[in-house]
């Protein structure tokens, strides 16, 4: 493990900008799909079995 | 077994939603593992520093938006050729996930173009390649939408498909045909990689995670595209009746 402390992790050697939006942007992307999907896939089976 | 039957999209409803739950908790597994891979046991870049970490998001997903491009295009010939409404379905439920990697890649290329090349984007073969891969699933997500005849809209968006999967080629290959800022291909199939064991398998195991999460919200989109299908048979039939 070559973190010192959680200030280097989070600065990831002066690249934490660009490291963390990368993960965030890919992250909150997917995490979005998926709850605009699973929403209305749940919406479709509700009308359908009422 | 007859596997033919599962081309029927009411048989194959109920088995999307067994392949949704057995493979989304695999995704979140592969996940976890991945990042830890990611920030904790791949070793810093001699020369990118810790920058380079965005590899193991920005290679998998760029690898996930040209497979899902071909996986489309796969589709839709089978859709032609066994006249199957389902394979025509998947071809259309695979292609907002292949956009959402398409966008990811483009994204977090322009956050590692930044530090490394001093510039957001340029216009190479690789990345302008990759751009219009981003248009041709928004062209098709819009032409497909464009039909109230969900039969018309998806096999005119096959035949689109299918001429346009000739992009994917040209995206590989674009580092060795032009000359480009971008780094050759990361890992290759018939030389050893040329990167540190560890960098490789993270990239790996993100890559399942990507492969698992796809498969999962693929199946859950399948599903609403078959109970819409099932709603438009179903006014159809009203309207030809009344």
């Amino acid at each position: 493990m070559h973190w010192t402390s959680l200030n280097s992790f989070l600065s990831m050697g002066g690249y934490g900008f660009y490291v963390w939006a990368s993960f965030g942007i890919t992250f909150l992307s997917l995490a979005i799909e998926f709850l605009l999907v699973f929403n209305s896939v749940r919406n479709k089976e509700i009308t359908h079995e009422s | 077994m007859n596997l033919y039957k599962f081309s029927s999209p009411k048989v194959f409803y109920p088995l999307a939603g067994s392949i949704f739950k057995y493979t989304l908790l695999p995704s979140i597994f592969f996940l976890v593992v991945g990042l830890y891979i990611s920030f904790f046991l791949a070793p810093t870049d001699f020369q990118q520093g810790e920058a380079y970490r965005i590899i193991f998001i920005h290679v998998p997903a760029a690898w996930m938006s040209m497979i899902i491009y071909m996986a489309m295009a796969f589709w839709n010939i089978v859709g032609f050729s066994l006249k199957s409404k389902l394979s025509f379905m998947m071809s259309r439920a695979l292609a907002p996930t292949g956009a959402i990697f398409t966008f990811i890649a483009l994204i977090t290329g322009a956050f590692w173009g930044r530090p490394m090349w001093g510039a957001w984007w340029v216009w190479d073969a690789r990345l302008t390649s990759e751009l219009i891969l981003l248009f041709l699933y928004i062209g098709y997500i819009a032409l497909v939408m464009s039909f109230d005849d969900s039969k018309r809209g998806e096999r005119v968006g096959a035949i689109y498909s299918i001429v346009s999967v000739i992009n994917v080629p040209i995206i590989y290959f674009s580092v060795i045909w032009w000359n480009t800022l971008h780094q050759g291909a990361s890992v290759s199939f018939n030389k050893a990689p040329s990167m540190a064991a560890m960098i490789v398998e993270g990239m790996l195991v993100m890559m399942l995670a990507f492969w698992t999460y796809s498969i999962a919200v693929v199946m859950l989109r399948i599903r609403r595209i078959i109970v819409e299908y099932q709603e438009e048979m179903l006014l159809m039939n009203h309207t030809t009746e009344g």
